[in-house]
């Protein structure tokens, strides 16, 4: 590298860092705005049910329901509610007082005691189809551990034919919060990334700014360098912000190498950053790259990465889709090493698609750019 | 002779806008002269920005060749760009750093050492009187500082060729005095070759040579004298004792034959088509018409003058219009009020501690063109926005229309026009659709608004671009549209903030026979401006300087003030440097 | 005295009609704007309608069976018939399970053990192992679940036909409103009130910042026009934006993605219309405060993230800490989530929503009236 290349490099990095350091709306969306994030899903954002609100409809209270009712009360997952008639729980239940019935009819002990298949109503309100369907598992949860409670007290020998023994890897205690707040750090670098660096560009066309430094003799590569590493910095300092939010604040388990993340980090936020210059090839005014950037990376890497929803059940065409979207390679790599540890295949496979990426963007990046105004 | 600094051989440039291309550069030929100053002079949309972004390789040519300090622009961009020092019109500051932030950017980016850097430092913020605000944040400098900042900022590593984008619109004159001297000085110390494009004409008379671009075309190249010697003889001055100059000078742009009618100081002055005056035998005096009758004007004074380069200029490019003034006949019941319209009283304006406006008096009668001058920051657009209403005064009185502005801003408001000194309508509304907004605004009824938008469309002579969103008009028609505007409501008062900044001495010329008009309709006017040969349109005007009145009356006693055996016939532009630096000798704390 | 109003309110009211008219014909010719309009919001349907289901199709599942058997092999015959699963691979020994989990090839490993029959024949319980990836837990729950439906219609078959004891109680679980549990049902009219939200608040948080930055913000002023005559007129856009933008999607819900729509319109379009008025309302704050467009952008975005994700959209606000749940109180998107859903799914009636209705309109009224005083300070 020549001096005159270091110098100019060194004066645009250095241009580009007071900008950021006296610009609130950068730092706002380097560091504000993860940490509202960060906060929000940590502690805002759960996908585990919890205190479900259930209408117990008890007709003929006795020894047995008790005991049914009482394992209801003891689980944290429900916050039951008494009823004396199904007329009411119903009502409860269209005006969202609560979210399940469960109903035990007035021949409930006659039919426990005859030995055969007393039926338990449960209605539940299906509109939140996924919080149905895994209080509907927790239900049955409570209802299987009953049984065999039951069973034994009464000295009766009902063995289940086929019991599940579940062991859930990586997360034994289902907490969403350890896999949503990794994903949320690829949101974070995307922000910084693509958003942010696709706007700082526009800006300076905007401004005319742009016209002024293409004229000196600068070459292209030094511009795109010099924008490069400023914000590179940053993306990695907002990166860094979030796994120490995660690891110290949210209780979240880092199982892989510390090196690793910041490796795969430093790749995705190259690929990012890729996204952001080329981007800003095409928009020349801040508005068109904000929305540009938030269409083509910010709400793919928020719907399409699996940071979510998963991506083996979308239908075929957006399965398809999903593998030109850089955030799904990271996080799968950000759960893996944040949950289940250094499993290297996984890993450097992600990776493998991140840096091929990664020369595509910035490839074409460069390809794009050109000292010229038209 | 040497190879030219620059070389432009057949070069044509055309850009896609939509389906349709514009041409900006058609065929276009020219040559700068090395260790000269060369001009570039043209209307707007005369292709000079383009020219100028061709010369450093920021933009291809679609046909032609382009050398620049004999490197050919199209093989070695970058060569050219670390040679050639290129001052965009904008300037290209980042206004989130400070002076010296930006010095050191560029000091880096052009490849300056470190040891030579000190000594270039200290050189340029001498020359630009910089030097107290190297922490200064670039946004927080003025017009005028903001362009010296620009200048040095391209000249940290000497140049060969300086190539400056309209460096002086926007700037007012002591700026543009102290550009032309560095200018100056650097052709002479360091035989540097320049290229300035630029809107105000008697600049090109500063150059050594001057190209002169309309539509793309080069129309002629040579020296100030080679275009105005063939005006010879097509120039005069007109005056009369019995005619105010304004009434004068639109009965006399109405004659066939005299291309050019202007203010000049205190006379009028013409450009005809031939080599003689033509009849002017027609023009009346002015007077009580109704009862003497129109009399003739008997004690005219023609004295012929020596042709300048904008009497040339005005004529190559000047298309007969037709007489504006019909359309703004004297108002029903404009009867003149005996006491001022507009009163300004001790009036203050404070942004935390700092006084943007202190203590100004001024009144304006009804009918009067009055102005208000001032160079950048010398709360001229304080004073305005506070007389519109748009910002409240922190002390003093203001009565605009007989309406307190403290008690009734919103009912003074229904009786003045604004004028903002940006183009300020709605780009993505059509001509039509301006005006029918406006209109509508200002409360006007439908028929009267039917009426009065088709009264604007015929007075600014708009009709043809009824349809066409006003982003995309151009500059002139804007600037047309934007005063068409202001007037759909009648107001008693029109405020004009820098009507003609950067408008082409074509486009101002039309613009001031409308003012005119519109004055002698019994409309009072309040202009602020940069240019000082405008000044002579007003009645009267007070000169401002760090928020206080220097000088207030007519511009005949401003420039009488300055009347001196060096300076026979001063102009305002004399009067007004004179003013401020005598201001700076009194104050001395400040001067330094 | 009313004779004397009504020249004034007249003139008041062409003002703001004019205004009103200008604003939409400036949102609606400016390509950028109509593009920010119809793109990004038809593009969000599509990809959040398709994309974002928490329904699970094609699990990929392993299955290690060491017990060769006609009882386990009809276990696992169910598990890889089931359209939830997908069996990926058969597998031999311990040692296969961690790669498959770990490397992502399998959600689920389903272990039969060598006794598996034999201790079914015996009267006895047999166990299935099964190891789930839970780096998601959402899914890792939702796996679980249709596995251990799957195992109890097993077992009541089982039961059956080997002549054993009947579980002493039964579960009947059924679903109300959405009887196949379907996520999307859930997902896509709650996009009605997400994009509504966006658009109203964009195209108001902006409006006034656009003329700022433009110049002719100062040329408004100039003219006759009160303060209150430019609020309403930047509001009237807004409104009508979102109304119509709602309308659109909720179109696109009813016959593309075939929502059923069992309640009433009327209770539906009053819900949004206090919804639009209480995002406007937020808007108009966020112009009188913004100076520039990408404050205003900003100062948007700052509001909608946190008012998405609290509403309730894709998670549930029960779930949330408490403290939060009554930081949810003032998200008009939580109240409009639940009158949106009542009426698409529950058949809701006025009287059930009028619990959501008032909320949203005292959010309005004190957002509208918060912009008014902002607006009014701003301006002397």
């Amino acid at each position: 590298m020549s001096t005159t290349t270091r110098m100019r490099l060194r004066g645009l990095i250095r241009k580009e860092s007071l900008q950021i350091l006296r610009d609130p709306s950068s730092i706002a969306i380097a560091f504000v705005l993860p940490v509202v994030l960060l906060l929000l899903f940590g502690y805002g954002v759960s996908l585990d049910a919890k205190h479900v609100p259930v209408a117990l409809v008890v007709e003929q209270p006795d020894a047995n329901t008790a005991s049914f009712t009482g394992a209801f009360a003891q689980s944290r997952y429900f916050a039951p509610l008494s009823y004396n008639n199904i007329q009411q729980a119903e009502q409860a239940l269209i005006a969202h007082q609560v979210s399940a019935i469960v109903w035990l009819r007035n021949d409930f002990s006659d039919r426990l005691l005859a030995g055969g298949e007393a039926p338990i109503g449960v209605f539940m309100n299906g509109v939140d189809a996924n919080q149905a369907r895994i209080s509907e598992g927790y239900i049955q949860g409570v209802w299987q551990l009953w049984l065999a409670s039951y069973a034994r007290e009464q000295g009766r020998d009902l063995a289940v034919p086929v019991v599940v023994e579940p062991r859930i890897w990586f997360n034994a205690a289902v907490r969403s919060r350890d896999f949503l707040v990794p994903g949320l750090i690829a949101l974070i670098m995307t922000l910084t990334g693509a958003m942010l660096t696709s706007m700082v560009v526009a800006r300076e066309w905007e401004r005319g700014t742009m016209e002024a430094l293409m004229v000196t003799p600068i070459r292209i590569w030094e511009i795109l360098v010099g924008k490069l590493l400023p914000y590179f910095a940053l993306g990695m300092g907002g990166m860094l912000l979030s796994v120490a939010m995660a690891v110290w604040l949210f209780g979240v388990p880092l199982r892989g190498s510390f090196w690793a993340l910041s490796g795969a980090s430093a790749l995705f936020m190259l690929v990012s950053l890729g996204m952001g210059l080329l981007i800003s090839t095409v928009a020349r005014s801040q508005f068109v790259a904000g929305q540009i950037a938030l269409v083509a990376t910010f709400l793919p890497a928020f719907i399409l990465s699996g940071f979510i929803f998963q991506i083996s059940s979308m239908p075929a065409p957006i399965q398809f889709i999903t593998h030109i979207i850089p955030a799904r390679y990271y996080v799968a790599i950000l759960q893996t090493l944040f949950m289940a540890g250094n499993i290297w295949p996984v890993v450097l496979a992600n990776c493998g698609a991140l840096l091929v990426m990664m020369v595509i963007f910035l490839g074409l990046a460069r390809r794009k750019s050109r000292k010229r105004l038209d | 002779m040497s190879t030219p600094a620059l070389f432009f051989d057949g070069v044509s440039k055309s850009f896609n806008s939509g389906k349709t291309s514009v041409t900006a550069l058609d065929g276009v030929t020219i040559s700068a002269l090395p260790g000269k100053v060369t001009g570039l002079i043209g209307p707007d949309g005369a292709g000079k920005t383009t020219l100028m972004r061709l010369a450093v390789g920021l933009l291809l040519p679609d046909n032609g060749n382009i050398q620049a300090l004999g490197i050919d622009v199209l093989e070695a961009p970058l060569q050219v760009q670390s040679s050639v020092g290129y001052m965009p019109q904008r300037f290209g500051l980042y206004e989130d750093l400070s002076v010296q932030e930006n010095l050191d950017l560029y000091a880096d980016l052009q490849g300056v050492g470190h040891e030579q850097r000190q000594a270039r430092y200290e050189e340029l913020l001498q020359m630009t009187a910089l030097g107290p605000f190297t922490d200064r944040l670039a946004g927080r400098l003025s017009g005028g500082m903001k362009q010296k900042l620009g200048l040095a900022c391209t000249l940290i590593k000497i140049p060969r060729l300086l190539l400056l984008d309209e460096p002086t619109v926007g700037v007012d004159p002591i700026s543009r005095r102290e550009l032309w001297a560095i200018i100056d000085r650097l052709v002479k110390q360091e035989q540097l070759s320049v290229l300035v494009s630029t809107a105000y004409l008697n600049e090109a008379e500063r150059c050594d040579e001057v190209v002169l671009l309309n539509e793309g075309r080069r129309l002629g190249q040579g020296s100030p004298k080679s275009y105005s010697e063939p005006m010879r003889g097509r120039t005069f001055h007109l005056s009369s004792t019995r005619l105010d100059k304004r009434r004068l000078q639109t009965q006399l742009s109405a004659i066939p034959g005299i291309i050019d009618a202007v203010i000049d100081g205190e006379k009028v002055r013409v450009v005809t088509r031939k080599a003689q005056l033509p009849d002017i035998s027609d023009l009346v005096a002015d007077g009580d018409t109704a009862i003497n009758g129109p009399s003739k004007l008997d004690d005219l004074q023609i004295e012929p003058v020596e042709p300048s380069f904008e009497d040339a200029f005005i004529a190559t490019l000047k298309v007969d219009t037709p007489s504006v003034a019909d359309w703004f006949a004297p108002r029903d019941g404009a009867a003149l009020e005996a006491g001022p319209i507009i009163e300004v009283v001790n009036a203050q304006r404070r942004f935390g501690d700092f006084y943007a406006v202190r203590d100004i008096s001024f009144k304006v009668k009804q009918g009067e063109i009055f102005g208000l001058l001032g160079a950048n920051g010398a709360g001229k657009s304080t004073m305005f926005r506070m007389l519109c209403g748009l910002l409240p005064a922190s002390a003093g009185q203001l009565t605009v229309a007989g309406h307190d502005l403290r008690r009734a801003a919103a009912d003074a408001r229904s009786r003045l026009g604004y004028m903002a000194q940006r183009f300020s309508l709605y780009v993505d509304l059509s001509v039509a659709q301006n005006l029918n907004f406006f209109a509508s605004a200002y409360g006007l009824g439908r028929k009267q608004r039917k009426q009065r938008i088709e009264w604007a469309m015929a007075a600014f002579e708009l009709t043809a671009y009824a349809a066409t969103n006003s982003g995309d008009l151009p500059l002139g028609y804007k600037q047309r549209l934007a005063m068409a505007a202001a007037l759909l409501h009648e107001p008693d008062i029109l405020f004009l903030d820098e009507p003609t900044s950067g408008v082409d001495p074509l486009a101002r010329r039309e613009f001031w026979q409308r003012i005119n008009g519109l004055a002698a309709s019994g409309v009072t006017i309040l202009v602020t401006t940069h240019f000082m040969d405008e000044a002579n349109y007003c009645d009267r005007l007070v000169i401002m300087a760090e928020g206080e009145v220097l000088a207030e009356g007519t511009p005949t006693q401003m420039k009488a003030g300055f009347r001196s055996a060096a300076l026979p016939s001063p102009t305002m532009e004399d009067a007004f440097i004179g003013l401020i630096e005598n201001r700076q000798k009194n104050k001395p704390g400040v001067a330094a | 005295m009313k004779a004397a109003l009504t020249p004034r309110l007249n003139a008041s009211l062409r003002r703001i009609v004019a205004l009103a008219i200008k604003e939409l014909l400036a949102i609606l010719k400016d390509r950028k704007s109509r593009i920010v309009l119809i793109g990004p919001p038809l593009l969000q349907l599509i990809i959040f309608g398709y994309a974002a289901t928490f329904d699970l199709n094609d699990i990929p599942v392993a299955v290690y069976n060491e017990d060769p058997s006609a009882a386990s092999r009809e276990l696992v015959a169910r598990v890889s018939g089931s359209p939830h699963f997908h069996l990926q691979a058969n597998i031999e020994h311990d040692a296969q399970i961690a790669p498959l989990i770990d490397n992502k090839k399998a959600l689920m490993v389903l272990h039969l053990g060598p006794n598996f029959s034999a201790d079914l024949a015996h009267g006895g319980s047999s166990k299935a192992q099964v190891i789930i990836d839970g780096r998601n837990s959402n899914t890792a729950l939702l796996v679980l679940g249709y596995l251990r439906n799957i195992i109890t219609d097993y077992n009541i078959d089982w039961a059956q036909r080997h002549g054993r004891a009947k579980p002493l109680a039964t579960l009947q679980v059924r679903p109300w409103f959405n009887s196949n549990l379907v996520s999307r049902w859930f997902v896509v009219p709650g996009i009605i009130g997400l994009l509504t939200l966006v658009i109203t608040t964009i195209v108001t948080a902006l409006s006034v910042a656009r003329e700022r930055e433009a110049g002719t913000f100062d040329q408004l002023l100039v003219t006759p026009m009160r303060p209150f005559e430019i609020l309403i007129g930047k509001a009237f856009p807004g409104i009508l934006i979102g109304i119509l933008e709602g309308s659109f999607i909720l179109l696109m819900a009813v016959y593309w993605f075939e929502v059923p729509l069992r309640g009433s319109l009327g209770a539906l379009y009053v819900g949004m219309f206090l919804f639009v008025m209480a995002a406007v309302g937020i808007g108009l704050m966020i112009s009188s405060l913004a100076v520039t467009q990408q404050q205003g952008m900003l100062g948007a975005f700052l509001f909608i993230v946190p008012a998405v994700i609290l509403s309730g959209f894709a998670t549930p606000i029960s779930n949330m800490p408490e403290v939060i749940q009554y930081l949810t109180y003032i998200d008009p998107l939580r109240y409009f989530l639940v009158i949106i859903r009542g009426v698409f799914l529950e058949g809701d009636s006025y009287a059930i929503l009028l619990n959501y209705y008032w909320p949203m309109a005292l959010i309005a009224l004190v957002t509208l009236a918060m912009a008014g005083w902002l607006f009014r300070r701003r301006m002397n």
